[in-house]
């Protein structure tokens, strides 16, 4: 046998597409939890409260159930963009195999990269398997798609980057779903969802404005209906101010090493 | 012509536990070098800086003359680092495991190097094998061939021969001689001390974050000569070591 250094010299490329490849791959290979799950979630949502607040109307025009669609899929996208970037760093820490990607020459914007944007493809997903199934409960109108788009993708980076960030500084299982339980979660649900926040009285709809996903799920709809409860530029604006805070924060701890290389 | 592995006045603490106090060593290219010490000496500490794990509170480290901080991409991969914990990703077969770090390093179609080294580690039957199913000493050689997946000039291995079984020992340390006649530097830390006797070339023991002693292992042994409590037969590193650590340090 002829071992390594009797061999012409390797060609190094970047990591980053390995690392994306084996983040899907590692969601992709329990898709019955990572995608169906959550999907079946979605449609219950629907049914439950598409059934009883049937026959209330939204802005006006919209059936409850048409607008509680693009907010479902919304908040499937959030919850399962932050699901795979937090769930993946967790486990690769508390089983230690996470040394095989520190010990590689990934930088720390690569490692960051390939996280976020698995995190992104699987929200995407989870998103467009709720959009198709609740679709038959009566599809919702698509005005303005690269709205759509664009929140959905800003959206999911930015919980990919907050998982990110849960998962470096989460030690153990417990203090990652206080994350999310007590902080993920509520800020999800109470961002618009299930209503549109001039249904609130005054001081609720101010308080509904310091939260960041009630601007996801507002401009994202907005995509759908082209009417929302805030401007989409505004909305935009916010998001993507808030986008940038996450990713530096999640940049700023990869690259010191935070938690990872002690 | 750069030492392999340069160590310059390291220095880290964990708290108030001085883990490794000013140490500085080379070790040259194409070396087998033991690097022994009891447990909590330091030894882990010191490989997790060589491969960038850890951060050192002082002093500088390179491997190849590429420091491990500042030029990390190239000192790593000139670095293959067999890790001492059994770690594993449950959700891939061995042949995923090696064709994704060797992606982490940036060698995409690196199969037929890939199929060497599962051959050469007898490992080919359980290519499509998810790791979960391996025995210990299967994951063990996994994590060998992980490491020289990337084909590092310098490898270390953090008691590869923890829990393995003998024919295995064998085995490996074959492959690992093999290896290091190719030219390959191989640094290793081991609790069985007759291993490194017959393998290193060169040794250096660590004491409470210290260097206690740094030599050739003839030298090592010849110093050492005459401790053999009952006089009779021929001494071996483990006296050495017993010796050393009881406090006669060079």
């Amino acid at each position: 046998m002829k071992h390594g250094l009797n061999r012409p010299p390797l060609e190094y490329g970047s990591g980053f597409p390995t690392l994306l490849y084996k983040e899907v791959k590692r969601f992709y290979k329990v898709a019955f939890q990572t995608v169906a799950a959550p999907v079946l979630t979605a449609v219950l949502y629907l049914m439950i409260f598409g059934h009883v607040l049937e026959g209330r109307e939204v802005y006006g025009r919209l059936s409850y159930t048409a607008f509680l669609i693009p907010g479902l899929v919304m908040m499937s996208v959030l919850q399962n963009a932050f699901a795979n970037t937090s769930s993946s760093l967790i486990q690769s820490k508390v089983t230690g195999n996470l040394v095989f990607v520190l010990l590689s020459p990934l930088s720390h914007f690569e490692f960051y990269a390939a996280y976020v944007l698995a995190a992104v493809f699987r929200g995407v997903v989870v998103g467009l398997g709720v959009f198709l199934i609740t679709a038959w409960y009566g599809l919702p109108s698509l005005e303005y798609p690269l709205w759509i788009l664009t929140f959905a993708f800003l959206g999911a980076a930015i919980l990919g980057s907050l998982g990110l960030i849960a998962g470096i500084w989460a030690d153990k299982y417990d203090q990652l779903a206080a994350f999310q339980n007590f902080i993920i979660m509520p800020a999800t649900m109470l961002s618009g969802v299930f209503y549109s926040i001039h249904s609130l009285p005054p001081a609720w709809q101010v308080v509904s404005h310091f939260n960041p996903f009630f601007y996801m799920i507002d401009g994202f709809r907005y995509g759908f209906f082209g009417v929302s409860d805030n401007s989409p530029w505004s909305s935009l604006a916010i998001v993507a101010c808030f986008f940038v805070v996450v990713s530096a924060i999640a940049l700023r701890l990869l690259q010191k090493g935070y938690k990872l290389r002690h | 012509m750069h030492p392999a592995i340069s160590i310059q006045n390291i220095s880290k603490h964990y708290g108030a536990l001085q883990a490794l106090n000013d140490v500085s060593l080379a070790i040259e290219q194409g070396e087998f070098f033991g690097l022994l010490g009891p447990n909590g000496a330091g030894k882990t500490t010191l490989i997790s800086i060589l491969a960038g794990l850890v951060r050192p509170d002082k002093g500088h480290a390179a491997i190849l003359g590429a420091d491990v901080q500042k030029s990390f991409r190239d000192a790593r991969r000139m670095l293959g680092v067999v890790p001492q914990e059994l770690v594993f990703d449950p959700f891939f077969t061995v042949r995923e495991t090696l064709r994704f770090q060797s992606g982490y390093f940036g060698i995409r179609n690196n199969d037929a190097w890939i199929d060497e080294i599962l051959s050469n580690l007898d490992l080919t039957a359980k290519a499509e094998s998810n790791m979960r199913s391996l025995s210990g000493g299967m994951k063990r050689r996994v994590l060998v061939a992980q490491a020289l997946v990337h084909r590092p000039p310098v490898i270390i291995l953090d008691e590869p021969t923890a829990g393995v079984d003998v024919e295995l020992r064998q085995s490996l340390w074959q492959f690992i001689s093999r290896l290091n006649q190719d030219g390959h530097t191989i640094v290793l830390t081991t609790h069985y001390l007759e291993e490194a006797e017959a393998l290193c070339q060169r040794i250096a023991m660590l004491k409470q974050g210290e260097i206690v002693a740094l030599d050739t292992t003839a030298n090592l042994l010849t110093r050492y000569g005459s401790v053999k409590k009952d006089g009779e037969g021929k001494t071996d590193l483990e006296d050495v070591f017993v010796n050393i650590m009881s406090g006669g340090a060079l």
